[in-house]
C-alpha cells in the first residue's frame, strides 16, 4: 500500500482538477480519482499496487512509467463490444465509469495459480518455442501448446464487432512537428512566425510535453494559437513514417470519453504529407537491472515525479532512488517539495554534481555513493532494497550488501532517446557515447531532429534547437525567417550524462533480473542466447522475443544490447541496433480500416438489370465485384431443385440470363485485326464483319489465361468480351501491349463494360421470342446463322444481337445501352410469355455449360493449358501470339498432365468440388492423387450428378470407375470417367 | 510513394499497378530461341540502386509509364510515358 494523494496544499497536480471526481472501477472494485488523471495515477493514489502479471512467469507486476513505454500495467478496458485489451494504464484518460480489468491472471490479481510458472523458469527461458518445435520434443508440442498459449499471453480481444466509427483525413503542410515538448512548440512557433503551415502532433492528452502545466507551455501555446495555419493536434500518436514524407497519425479523438459523442468518430486516422519534418519526439528513461527488479514499488525516476507534478500522487511513503546520472535528482527534488520522505540516494558514481549534492542534502536523505542496488526486497510489493558497494571499471556490484526498508524505488539508468521515426525515415542510427544511446543518423528524407530526441536532454538547449530546427524548416520550404525570441530558461545545473551501468548485480547474485518486463526476458536468458549462438541483434530479438509485444522494447532495447556487448566483449555499436519499424506504439486496426468495413470494405457492382432482380426474387451471388442472381426461388423450393427447374426450362423452351458483367472491351483502329490475331491464339485475321468468333489468350508463359467471344462490329471496330473475373487485368494488357510491345499499331482499347447491358436468350424457343421482340432483323438460320452478329432495334432502343450459345441450345445475347438495359429485358421477357420463358440465375447457367463441357474459372486455373482442356484446335501454329512459344515447352506438352474430362456420380451421391480423384483400391494414406474435380452439377439432362475435373491421363481413362474423395468431411463418392460433353456432343441443337 | 505521371502530375501510389522490369525487351517472334523466351518470361534481376520498372496509372489516365526508381531509398528519379505519346515528368 504505497501510494497515495498528497495534500491539496502541497505542490504538483498541475493536470488534476480535484473539484471534479470521477468513478471508475478495476477489476470490479470500486475507486475515485480526478479528471485529468490516468487510469495509472488514480490507482496508484489509491494505494493501489498490483495491475498485472506478467507474460511467462505470472509475476506480480505493478507500475514502471507514467508513459506509452509502459510494459507491466496493461489492462483491459470496457467490456462488451467496446472491450480493448492490452491498453497501457498508464496513458488511458480516466473517464466517468471507466471500467479496467487486469490481465493473464487467475484466478485472480493476487492468487495466481499459473505464477509457478516462475519455478518452471529454467523451462520457459530464451529459446523455449524454437526447442520445442525442433527436435526429439517436436511432438511434445502438440501436447504443451493449448496449455502454453493459454498460460503465456496477453488480454483477450473481443468478438464482437466494433460499434464504432473511425474517421480517415488527408492533411498537408510545409513544417509538421512531432512532439510538444520544450523542442517541438519552438519548432513550430518559429516555422508558424516563417509563414509556414504547421502541424503540431502530440501523443499526450495535453500538449506540453515536458513543459505541460508551467507557464512556459501555456506563454508558447497562446503564440502558437494565435497563428493561422496552424493545426494543433493533441491526443495524436504519429506511429510512421512512410515514403516522400508521408506519414501516418491516428488521433484518439474520444478514447478520453465513456463513449463517442453522437457523430462522433471513435478514433480519426491522418495521413500527413509534410513537406519538412521536424522530430521533437523526446526520450524514453531506462531502468537498470538487478535482482528481482520487476517487483511491485520498483518504478522509473521521472515517473515518479510526473505522478507528483502533474497528478498529486505520491509513488510511495519511504521513497529510495537508484541511478547512475544527475538528472535523476530533479525527481527528489520534487518528491521532497511535495513532503515524500526519501530514504536513500543510491548513487552508482564516486563523484556527484554539487547540484545534486544539494538536492540529496535539502531531502535530508542518506546519499551512497558508489553503491548500487542488487535485489529488490519483499513479497508481493517492495518492502526494501539491497545496497552493495559498486566496481565501476568491472561493471559490478562487489562486497556485502546493506538492506534498506522502503516502499518504492525509483530507478533512472538514463536517458534513451525517441529516434523511432528518424529510424523509420531511413536513417541509421549512430551512438552517443556520452549518453550511451543511439541518436538519429543522417536524414534520407527532409526531416530534423531538436532536443531530447536529439540528445540534448536541457530544456534550454531543446528550446534552443527546436527554434533552430523551425527556421531551418520553414526555410528550406521557401519562407524567410522571422527570428523568434527565445524564452528565457535556466540552464540545466544537472547534466543527464549516465555512468553506464546495466547490470547491477554481483557475480551470481540472487533473484530474476529482467531486460524486457513485458516479454519476461532475463539477463540470463541474454547469456543463454549467446552461448547457443544467437549473437547478433536480430538472432538475439527473435531468440530471446527481446522487444516484442505491445511495448517494443522501449525501455528494454538497449539494455539487451549493452548485455549482448558484454557477453561478445564489444562495444555496443559494434553489436548494433534494430531498425525500427511501424508502429512506434500499438494502432488499433478500426483506424487503420477507416470506412472501409462491412459493405464499405469494396466496391459493389450492380448491373443495369439488378433492380429487376431483386423485384423478381433473385437470390443474388456475389462475382468479384459484382452481384449475380444466383436462382429466382418459387415457393419453398432448395436450392438445387430451383437450378434445376430453371435449366430444365432452358432446354425444353427459352429462359434469360444476366450477361452485363462479362467484361467488354471495344477495340477500334486500322490494325484492330491484326492486333487480335497476336493476342488471341487462334486466327482473327479474316473473322468477316457481322461475325463473332471465340477465342482463346494465352500468358506469356503458355499457361491458358482467358477466353470469350469478340464480334466484328465494322472493318475496324470490334467488340471482345472477357470472362467477368479478368476484365480488368485483360483491358490492362491490352494497354501494355500496345504501349510497350507494338507502339506502331493503330489501335485503341477502351473498358466499355459498364455500357452494355447483356442478356443471353437461350433455349429451343429463342428465336421465335426474339422474332417477336425485335424490329427488322431477319432472326431466319440464313439471315443470323451461329455466330452472326446484327445491328437491330428493340421498341426502337439501338440493339446487337449475336447468336452465341453457352448452354449448348439455340441462343443469342441481346446487347443494348446499359440505361435501356430493363425495358429490353422485359419486352422479352413479354414476348416469352407464349412459351413460358423463365429469368434464371448462374447456377442454372453453371448447370447447362456443365452439361456441355464449357469451361469456365474452375477449370481457367491458372494452371492449365488449352491443351489440358481440350482446346488444342484453337491454338495456331501457323502465326506467333502472346504465349506461342511457351505454350510449347516440354513441361506444358507432357502427356502426363492432368486434362480435362467428365465424371458421372454411379450411385447418385454429389460430388463436391475440389474432391481428389484416386483409385478404388488405393489404401495408402493419404491416396494418390490422380486429378481433382473442379465443377459440379446436379445434371436434370442426365438426371445425375456430374462434374468436371483434370485428371491425370483423363482421356484414356473413359470408362475407368474412381473415388472422389473429400478427406475434410470424411466423403467418398464413386464417380466413372466420361468425355466432358455430357450433353449433345455433336452441338445439333444449336445449330438449327 | 508518389509517383510523378506525366500526364497527370504527382500521383499517391495506390494509383498505380507494379508492372515490373522495364529493362526487358519482348524477344521478337520471328528469330527468338526458347532461351530467349525463358529470359524475358522467367529470369529477373533484383538490383539494389537504380532501376527502370514499369507502372500502370489505371486509376488515373490508365497510361503504363516507365519509372526510374532506386530501390533502396524508394526516391523516383522521373517517369515517362511508354509507347505512342512519349511524356516526361519528374519528381515534384
Amino acid at each position: 500500500m504505497s501510494g497515495y494523494r498528497l495534500s491539496p496544499n502541497a505542490p504538483g497536480g498541475s493536470q488534476i482538477d480535484r473539484s471534479k471526481p470521477l468513478d471508475f472501477t478495476f477489476d470490479g472494485e470500486a475507486y475515485e480519482g480526478f479528471a485529468g488523471d490516468t487510469l495509472a495515477s488514480a490507482l496508484l493514489a489509491s494505494s493501489v499496487d498490483l495491475y498485472g502479471r506478467s507474460f511467462k512467469y505470472h509475476r506480480p507486476r505493478g507500475l514502471l512509467s507514467a508513459g506509452v513505454e509502459e510494459p507491466n500495467a496493461l489492462v483491459t478496458l470496457g467490456s462488451g463490444a467496446r472491450s480493448e485489451p492490452n491498453t497501457r494504464a498508464t496513458v488511458v484518460e480516466l473517464f466517468d465509469g471507466l471500467e479496467a480489468k487486469s490481465q493473464n491472471r487467475w484466478p485472480s490479481l493476487g492468487f495466481d495459480v499459473m505464477a509457478v510458472n516462475g519455478l518452471a523458469g529454467p523451462i520457459l527461458s530464451a529459446g523455449f518455442y524454437y526447442k520445442t518445435f525442433m527436435g526429439p520434443t517436436a511432438k511434445a508440442w502438440m501436447f504443451y501448446e493449448h496449455f502454453i498459449r493459454k498460460a503465456a499471453g496477453l488480454g483477450a480481444g473481443t468478438k464482437l464487432p466494433d460499434p464504432d466509427r473511425y474517421e480517415e483525413m488527408n492533411a498537408f503542410c510545409d513544417v509538421l512537428v512531432v512532439g510538444s515538448g520544450p523542442a517541438g512548440l519552438m519548432a513550430a512557433l518559429t516555422a508558424a512566425g516563417s509563414g509556414a503551415r504547421v502541424v503540431l502532433a502530440d501523443e499526450q492528452a495535453a500538449l506540453g510535453g515536458n513543459l505541460r502545466g508551467s507557464g512556459l507551455s501555456h506563454d508558447l501555446l497562446a503564440k502558437l494559437s494565435a497563428h493561422d495555419g496552424v493545426t494543433l493536434l493533441p491526443r495524436t500518436t504519429v506511429y510512421g513514417y512512410y515514403d516522400d514524407n508521408t506519414l501516418g497519425a491516428v488521433e484518439r479523438v474520444a478514447d478520453h470519453l465513456p463513449v463517442p459523442a453522437e457523430g462522433q468518430p471513435r478514433e480519426r486516422h491522418w495521413t500527413i504529407r509534410a513537406r519538412e519534418v521536424v522530430l521533437a519526439t523526446g526520450a524514453i528513461e531506462r531502468p537498470i537491472v538487478f535482482g528481482d527488479n520487476d517487483k511491485p514499488g520498483v518504478m522509473l525516476a521521472d515517473a515518479g515525479r510526473l505522478y507528483v507534478e502533474r497528478h498529486g500522487v505520491a509513488p510511495g511513503r519511504q521513497v529510495a532512488l537508484f541511478t547512475n546520472n544527475d538528472g535523476a535528482y530533479r525527481s527528489v527534488a520534487a518528491l521532497a517539495a511535495a513532503g515524500i520522505s526519501i530514504a536513500a540516494i543510491v548513487d552508482a558514481r564516486a563523484q556527484i554534481s554539487p547540484a545534486a549534492r544539494s538536492i540529496a542534502d535539502a531531502a535530508g536523505a542518506e546519499l551512497l555513493l558508489g553503491q548500487a542496488v542488487t535485489r529488490a526486497l519483499g513479497g508481493q510489493q517492495l518492502s526494501g532494497i539491497a545496497v552493495a558497494p559498486y566496481d565501476a571499471a568491472a561493471g559490478t556490484s562487489v562486497g556485502t550488501a546493506r538492506t534498506i526498508a522502503a516502499d518504492c524505488l525509483l530507478v533512472s539508468g538514463g536517458w534513451t532517446p525517441t529516434i523511432h521515426l528518424a529510424s523509420q525515415a531511413g536513417g541509421t542510427a549512430r551512438w552517443d557515447e556520452t549518453l550511451t544511446a543511439f541518436l538519429p543518423g543522417a536524414a534520407h528524407q527532409p526531416w530534423r531532429a531538436a532536443g531530447a530526441c536529439n540528445g540534448s536532454l536541457g530544456t534550454a538547449a531543446s528550446l534552443a534547437e527546436g527554434a533552430q530546427a523551425g527556421a531551418e524548416a520553414a526555410r528550406a520550404c521557401g519562407f524567410a525567417s522571422s527570428p523568434v525570441s527565445l524564452p528565457a530558461a535556466t540552464d540545466e545545473p544537472l547534466a543527464d550524462a549516465p555512468l553506464p551501468v546495466w547490470d547491477a548485480r554481483p557475480k551470481g547474485g540472487k533473484g530474476k533480473a529482467f531486460v524486457d518486463l513485458q516479454h519476461d526476458v532475463t539477463a540470463s536468458d541474454v547469456a543463454l542466447a549467446h552461448r547457443e549462438g544467437f549473437r547478433s541483434v536480430e538472432h538475439l530479438k527473435r531468440y530471446t522475443t527481446l522487444g516484442m509485444a505491445t511495448d517494443q522494447g522501449k525501455t528494454s532495447n538497449i539494455i539487451g544490447l549493452a548485455l549482448m556487448a558484454r557477453e561478445r566483449q564489444l562495444s555496443i555499436p559494434e553489436v548494433g541496433t534494430t531498425r525500427f519499424r511501424p508502429p512506434y506504439t500499438p494502432v488499433s486496426l478500426g483506424a487503420l480500416a477507416g470506412q472501409a468495413r462491412g459493405g464499405h470494405f469494396r466496391p459493389t457492382r450492380r448491373t443495369a438489370l439488378h433492380d429487376w432482380h431483386i423485384a423478381n426474387g433473385a437470390e443474388m451471388v456475389e462475382a468479384g465485384l459484382w452481384l449475380r442472381p444466383r436462382i429466382y426461388r418459387q415457393g419453398n423450393e432448395t436450392v438445387e431443385q430451383a437450378y434445376v427447374r430453371e435449366a430444365r426450362q432452358v432446354r425444353e423452351s427459352v429462359g434469360m440470363v444476366d450477361v452485363s458483367t462479362l467484361g467488354k472491351i471495344d477495340v477500334q483502329g486500322p490494325d484492330a485485326s491484326e492486333f487480335l490475331n497476336r493476342v488471341y491464339s487462334n486466327g482473327f485475321l479474316k473473322l468477316p464483319e457481322g461475325k463473332a468468333r471465340y477465342g482463346l489468350m494465352l500468358r506469356e508463359d503458355g499457361f491458358l489465361w482467358d477466353d470469350g467471344t469478340t464480334w466484328r462490329l465494322s472493318e475496324t471496330q470490334f467488340l471482345m468480351t472477357t470472362t467477368t473475373a479478368n476484365a480488368a487485368p485483360v483491358l490492362s494488357q491490352l494497354e501494355f501491349l500496345l504501349a510497350a510491345v507494338w507502339p506502331e499499331m493503330k489501335v485503341a482499347v477502351t473498358s466499355v463494360t459498364e455500357q452494355w447491358a447483356g442478356m443471353a436468350v437461350s433455349g429451343p424457343k429463342s428465336r421465335e421470342v426474339l422474332a417477336a421482340a425485335l424490329d427488322g432483323i431477319d432472326m431466319s438460320n440464313e439471315a443470323l446463322p451461329f455466330m452472326g452478329v446484327r445491328k437491330g432495334h428493340l421498341n426502337g432502343v439501338p440493339v446487337l444481337v449475336a447468336r452465341l450459345s453457352f448452354s449448348g441450345e439455340l441462343a443469342y445475347e441481346v446487347y443494348c445501352g446499359a440505361h435501356h438495359g430493363e425495358s429490353v429485358w422485359t419486352r422479352i421477357l413479354e414476348a416469352g410469355k407464349p412459351f413460358g420463358m423463365i429469368p434464371y440465375g448462374v447456377e442454372a447457367l453453371g448447370t447447362l455449360r456443365i452439361e456441355k463441357g464449357h469451361v469456365a474459372g474452375p477449370e481457367l486455373d491458372g494452371r492449365t493449358t488449352a491443351e489440358d482442356l481440350g482446346l488444342a484446335s484453337m491454338v495456331s501454329t501457323k502465326k506467333p501470339f502472346i504465349g506461342s512459344s511457351m505454350y510449347q515447352r516440354e513441361g506444358l506438352t507432357d502427356p502426363a498432365r492432368l486434362k480435362l474430362v467428365g465424371f458421372v456420380s454411379a450411385k447418385g451421391d454429389k460430388i463436391r468440388p475440389g474432391a481428389h480423384l484416386v483409385s478404388a483400391g488405393d489404401t495408402a494414406s493419404p491416396p494418390k492423387s490422380l486429378g481433382h474435380i473442379t465443377s459440379t452439377t446436379y445434371s436434370p439432362a442426365l438426371e445425375k450428378y456430374i462434374a468436371l475435373g483434370l485428371l491425370e491421363d483423363g482421356p484414356n481413362r473413359i470408362g475407368e470407375t474412381l473415388v472422389a474423395t473429400y478427406p475434410l468431411k470424411n466423403i467418398d463418392v464413386e464417380v466413372e470417367v466420361v468425355s466432358s460433353h455430357f450433353f449433345d456432343p455433336d452441338g445439333s441443337r444449336m445449330h438449327v | 510513394m508518389l509517383i510523378p505521371c506525366p500526364h497527370c502530375g504527382p500521383r499517391e501510389l495506390g494509383e498505380f499497378t507494379y508492372g515490373g522490369d522495364a529493362t526487358k525487351d519482348r524477344p521478337d517472334p520471328d528469330r527468338a530461341t526458347a532461351e530467349d523466351w525463358n529470359d524475358y518470361v522467367f529470369h529477373r534481376d533484383n538490383p539494389r540502386g537504380r532501376h527502370a520498372e514499369y507502372w500502370h496509372h489505371g486509376q488515373g489516365c490508365r497510361l503504363w509509364l516507365k519509372v526510374t526508381r532506386d530501390t533502396v531509398t524508394h526516391k523516383i528519379e522521373g517517369a515517362e510515358t511508354v509507347g505512342p505519346a512519349k511524356r516526361e515528368g519528374t519528381p515534384s
